[in-house]
This record gives structure tokens, C-alpha cells and sequence, in this order.
């Protein structure tokens, strides 16, 4: 991640995957709650999933996260809806920091998707059938590299080629390294001060 | 593409540009900040030397881990710094808040309603996902991640797409005990927990238009669990009588018809073109209730839980495993399903008439043995308002647990949480395992007079099975 205002580019992802499967899966289930109480995201990649990978007594369960063949796994394939529930950055700092570059799905949250992009990571989306094709390929070779190309929107494994989707908004801001907004936009200061002056509910003192 | 919509009227008024993206930059009429997800977007903009743009756009209160309890500082572990961090950020850059000890504090959502902070034609953001609420006013509301809450921090702005515009009207008059609860369930059950996902939903209707501002917030706060960022409902003049009544107005006629003209001049045209429409009647809905761990996964009451082999075969493995940690069996009703626990609270129904309308339900009666039942009111002045009319002696003499104000167990951060397996009727948003503190927790979601049946009965009951007592009769 580039504190740097974005000039980093993010024009692809590659590495080994992980299949997480299941619709709708939840930022719930993401990062429980109870790991929100921190005041800065440092260290909260650990507890990535925590509650579906662990017990009560913290014995590991049976979840691909937990599992040494995919320890270093950077694509995190998904199916339908994933990341609904709640606007917690935290559920995408999570992935991010137990080492997840891009995320490939069917289908995303929204308010998921665009935590993503603040973070410089791809929700690139296909087909139901090539989600569930990549994910058994996946579980049959973990050491396997994946590349996702977000300018081309493709996503290359073994022998075969996804055509995959990548949102334009999210292509562009990724590909030309605009998607930490924060600058781009404060550069902007003084038109955002002409529109606040012409909506009718902003009192007129003070504003500028 | 939709046009003429009211959300088309609103993005256009606050769009200072457009992005190199492809997205528009928007300006951020009000911002909401809480202490859970703000610290981390404060410590950002530290990191690169800026201050916050407009603090008199920005708002703050303590609601997510804020004890509900024992109020005493220093609060309990992690609440006490979140609560330290917020006040400090928030001295520092000069924002006004909510603070427990100003009696206005209450769960975000409830708050800026109440104070008349959240207007018709306004953009508003906030780091939580029900931000969406603040649509029942005819403003733009969605939830924003915390690299979002720096933008808008630092910029006053927000860098978003433009979506689709979808219609939902729900027509007829809805029936004895169906509340605005119900009629989001239902839309989330037929559209499905993504079916929002790239559109806005705009709610409209006699049975829309004929609820309270209460109703219509309920509806709005529910439009991020079908998929969508946002949901809204054109102002009127329910809206404006609520509004004129508020902090912001009451004492400024003038400003407030100044405003009027301005809200009316948002409303969706009469020829507005939507991208979709859907039509749902109103009148054929019953109370509703939960059965899996989506909150698409809904019934009504006398309805049977589904087969999965049923559903759509996409639905089919989550409707396994949801009924499975639910143990429900399909072909049965959720009539009986035994509850540990009742909750009424949340950002979703825990406003005057939801506090009334559950207070009718319990009075005279007693919660069953095998049930903890709490109530925890929106806000501080929810708190006020309802003791003044003594709802309070109601819930407290039928055996309720009365807090104060806050998120309470609908998310599980602060003290109050299910544990082990406990089911609970609970008037909030969300069923997702663990939701509630207890990851074996079970979670049914309803309307507050069926929590209070719940509550009463041990088990989830049909309100309008209930007898009436001499209290509930007058």
C-alpha cells in the first residue's frame, strides 16, 4: 500500500489463490466485531475469518485460511455477494494484511468493493461456473500461479484465460494509480467550495 | 439511465466534478462520525499533515461500543479509548458532539433525525453501512469505509459512480400488526440480499407514503441488507412537519420555509424515468420474521420455512447450512421457535412509536421465565421521551432489562451479547452468525411488537394471536 497519494499503479495481481466459498458470505464472518475495538488496523490481519477458523477454545477448524498449502496465497477466490453486511474497513484490511493482493469473485458487496479499491486491491468478478472452475483448480493446485490483469480484465490460470470483469471506475483508478483520492480531490478545493456555496441548505458565513 | 429522479436532482446539485476515474466528486453535506470507525481515518490524515475541511458539515456521537450500562468513566477496556480518541479528534478539529453528557447521544442514525441535522436534499455519509436511514428524508445517504471517512474529512467530498435508479411501490394499506419492519423484509426476501447491488432504491406508494417518519426510517435502513448503498422516499409533508420540529428549526420559520422550497424542488418528477420497477401489494404482507442467517431468509409468520431444494439453486447451500445452525426444519412454521433472549434496540426500530407500539404489546403482561429481555432506546432523548410517558414502568414491571442508549446487541460490541447458543428475537437488521457477540448465537429478526410477543411467550409468537389485556384493549 503507497501512503504516497497514489502514484503506485495496480495493474495486476498475481500469485498463488485461496478459495473461500460460499454466498454471502458476510463482513460479520470477515472480522467479527469484537476485533473492530482497535484504534488503528495494524495486526488485523490474524484475524482474518477468525470465528469461522476457530473454536471456542481456539483450536483451528476446518477453513481454507487455516490450511499450510495455502499460507501464501494472495488471490482470494470467492463466489456470490461477498463482503455484504456492514461498511467495516476493517474486513478488507484484514485480507489485506494476512496477504491478500486481489480478490476474484461472482459477485461483491459494494461498500466491500470500493473499501477494496481504497486499499488498491481488485474485485474482479466472472461467471458463476468460471468462479467454481478457478476455485477447484485452486484446490487441486494451490502452488499454482494465478494472474489477474486488471487492464485486460482477464484472469490466467493453467492453460485457460477468464474474460473477467473489472468495474471502469475501479479499472481506471487502479491501472493509472488515481485511487487514493484523497489529494486528487483536495486539489479540487476551491470548486468544492463553489458548490457547497450554491446549495440552498449551507449557511453562507463560513464555508469557504 | 434514470432522469428527473430526486436522486438524480441531488447528485447533480452536489457534484463539483468529474474525476479522472470516471467517477464524480461529490460534495458531503453532512458527515457523521462514530467512535469505532473514525479514529483510524483521523490518524490518516495526521499522518499526512491535514485538517479536517468542514467540521460545521460534520457530526459526531458514541454509539457502537458505548457501554449501555454502567456509564461511569473510565468505561470498561477498549470503549474507553475509542471514547478518548473520538473526544480528543473531535475537540481538535472543532466538531460539535453528541456527547452522553449533553443527553442528546444516541445511536448515530437516530441522532441526526432527531436533531433535524439530517435534511431533504442533503448528501450524507457516515462509517456505517445503515447510514442509508437518512434516506427516509429525501436525502442521499450511504455508509463509507474508512479511507472514505478521510476523504471526506479532509476533502468535504466523496468520489463515488452514479447508480441505477430502482422504484419499489408497495401498494394497499398494510395489515393489523404489519409495520414498516415487515414490508423491508419482505422487499429483501423477493429482491434478495444482492439484488440491490449497482441501484438505489426509491420506496413509494400509499403504503409508504402512509407511514410516519419512524416507518420510513425503518425502510431506508434496511435498503444496504437487499444490496443497495442507499434507499429513499420523496419528502412530503409528513417529512416537513417532522422537520419543523426539530433543533434545527423551531426556532427559525423563516429558514425553514426557505428550505421547503428547496426540498420540494427535489422530489422525483411526476414523468421521472427509473432504470427498474418493481410492485409489491401491501396488503396481502403478515408480520415477518427470519428463519436463516441472511436477512433475505424471511416468512411470513404463518408461512412455511422453505425447502432448499426449493429455492433457486444458488440459495440452496446457504439455506442448508442456515437451517441447520438455526435448526429449523422446513415445512414448519417459526411459530414456537423458543428464544432465550428479546431485544429491541437498533438503528432499525428503536424510536418512539417502536417503544410505544411494543409497550402496548407487554403491558400487563409478564416476560417468560426463560427469557432476558432488554430494551435499549436510540437515543438519550428516546430514553427521555418514552420515561416521560412512563413506558419505562411498563417495561420494567413486565420483567425488561431498560438501558440506555446505543447499539447495543445488534452488533455485539459493548457488554450486551448472546451467549452460547441463545436464540433471540430481536428488532434489529442483521442475522449473520455471530452478529450478536456468540458465535453459535441464533438470531431471529421481527418487528418490535413481535419482539414483545416473543419476549411474553418464550417463543416466537403471532402478535396478533395474543389476547388482549385490559391495558392493551384501551
Amino acid at each position: 500500500m503507497s501512503d504516497d497519494n497514489g502514484v503506485e499503479t495496480v495493474e495486476r495481481a498475481s500469485g498463488t489463490g485461496v478459495p473461500v466459498r460460499g454466498n454471502d458470505i458476510d463482513t460479520d464472518q470477515i472480522i467479527p466485531a469484537r476485533f473492530l475495538k482497535v484504534v488503528t488496523f495494524d495486526g488485523i490481519g490474524q484475524f482474518a475469518f477468525h470465528d469461522v477458523r476457530f473454536d471456542d477454545d481456539d483450536n483451528p477448524k476446518d477453513h481454507p485460511f487455516n490450511e499450510d498449502r495455502f499460507r501464501d496465497a494472495s488471490i482470494l477466490v470467492v463466489n456470490a455477494n461477498f463482503g455484504c453486511g456492514s461498511s467495516r474497513e476493517h474486513a478488507p484490511q484484514a485480507l489485506k494484511r494476512w496477504g491478500i493482493d486481489a480478490v476474484v469473485g461472482e459477485s461483491f458487496a459494494e461498500i466491500f468493493a470500493g473499501n477494496c479499491l481504497a486499499l488498491g486491491v481488485p474485485t474482479v468478478t466472472a461467471s458463476a461456473e468460471e468462479i467454481e472452475a478457478l476455485q477447484d483448480f485452486v484446490d487441486e493446485n494451490p502452488d499454482a500461479e494465478i494472474d489477474v490483469d486488471v487492464a485486460d480484465e482477464t484472469v490466467t490460470y493453467g492453460d485457460t484465460k477468464i474474460d473477467a470483469n473489472v468495474d471502469d471506475a475501479q479499472r481506471k483508478a487502479l491501472v493509472e494509480g488515481v485511487w487514493d483520492t484523497t489529494a486528487l480531490m483536495k486539489s479540487n478545493a476551491e470548486a468544492v467550495a463553489e458548490t457547497a456555496a450554491s446549495l440552498p441548505y449551507i449557511e453562507s458565513e463560513g464555508d469557504a | 439511465m434514470s432522469r428527473g429522479t430526486l436522486y438524480d436532482k441531488v447528485w447533480d446539485r452536489h457534484t463539483v466534478t468529474r474525476l479522472p476515474t470516471g467517477q464524480d466528486q461529490l460534495f458531503v453535506g453532512l458527515h457523521l462520525v462514530h467512535e469505532v470507525t473514525s479514529p483510524q481515518a483521523f490518524g490518516m490524515l495526521r499522518e499526512r499533515d491535514m485538517e479536517v475541511a468542514y467540521p460545521e458539515r460534520t457530526h459526531a456521537t458514541v454509539d457502537h461500543i458505548v457501554p449501555t450500562g454502567d456509564r461511569s468513566r473510565p468505561f470498561e477496556g477498549a470503549a474507553e479509548e475509542m471514547m478518548s480518541h473520538l473526544e480528543e479528534n473531535v475537540r481538535e478539529a472543532g466538531i460539535d458532539f453528541s456527547h452522553p453528557d449533553t443527553g442528546d447521544q444516541g445511536i448515530v442514525h437516530v441522532i441526526g433525525p432527531e436533531q433535524g441535522l439530517t435534511q431533504p436534499g442533503m448528501t450524507i455519509v457516515c462509517g456505517d453501512s445503515h447510514t442509508s436511514t437518512h434516506g427516509a428524508f429525501g436525502a442521499l445517504a450511504f455508509g463509507i469505509g474508512t479511507s472514505q471517512i478521510r476523504d471526506v474529512l479532509a476533502t468535504g467530498t466523496i468520489a463515488m459512480e452514479k447508480q441505477k435508479v430502482r422504484r419499489i411501490r408497495v401498494t394497499g394499506e398494510l395489515g393489523e400488526a404489519v409495520e414498516a419492519k415487515d414490508v423491508i423484509l419482505e422487499i429483501i426476501r423477493r429482491l434478495g440480499t444482492d439484488g440491490g447491488v449497482g441501484y438505489v432504491y426509491e420506496y413509494a406508494g400509499e403504503a409508504i407514503e402512509s407511514l410516519d417518519m419512524e416507518g420510513r426510517m425503518s425502510i431506508c435502513n434496511m435498503s444496504i441488507e437487499g444490496g443497495a448503498r442507499a434507499g429513499y422516499i420523496n419528502p412530503d409533508e409528513t417529512t416537513y412537519e417532522w422537520l419543523e420540529d426539530t433543533d434545527a428549526f423551531a426556532d427559525d420559520p423563516e429558514r425553514f420555509a426557505e428550505l421547503k422550497s428547496y426540498w420540494e424542488s427535489i422530489t422525483s418528477d411526476d414523468d421521472a424515468e427509473y432504470d427498474d420497477e418493481v410492485v409489491i401489494d401491501g396488503s396481502e404482507l403478515e408480520p415477518v420474521v427470519t428463519w436463516g442467517t441472511t436477512p433475505g431468509q424471511g416468512i411470513g409468520i404463518s408461512e412455511e420455512i422453505p425447502h432448499p431444494e426449493d429455492l433457486p439453486e444458488d440459495k440452496q447451500d446457504t439455506a442448508r447450512h442456515a437451517q441447520e445452525h438455526m435448526r429449523v426444519e422446513p415445512g414448519d412454521t417459526m411459530k414456537g421457535y423458543p428464544i432465550d433472549v428479546a431485544f429491541l434496540g437498533s438503528c432499525t426500530n428503536a424510536r418512539m412509536p417502536d417503544l410505544r407500539n411494543a409497550a402496548r404489546v407487554v403491558a400487563g403482561r409478564e416476560v417468560h421465565d426463560d427469557v432476558r429481555a432488554m430494551v435499549v432506546p436510540g437515543s438519550q432523548r428516546v430514553k427521555a421521551a418514552a420515561e416521560a410517558e412512563g413506558l419505562d414502568e411498563i417495561f420494567r414491571e413486565a420483567g425488561f432489562d431498560w438501558r440506555d442508549a446505543g447499539c447495543s446487541m445488534c452488533l455485539g460490541m459493548n457488554e450486551d451479547q448472546l451467549e452460547g447458543d441463545e436464540a433471540s428475537a430481536s428488532s434489529s437488521n442483521r442475522n449473520f452468525v455471530g452478529r450478536q457477540g456468540s458465535k453459535e448465537g441464533r438470531t431471529v429478526l421481527m418487528n418490535p411488537k413481535m419482539v414483545a410477543a416473543a419476549a411474553i411467550e418464550g417463543e416466537v409468537t403471532d402478535v396478533r394471536d395474543l389476547p388482549e389485556t385490559e391495558v392493551s384493549a384501551q
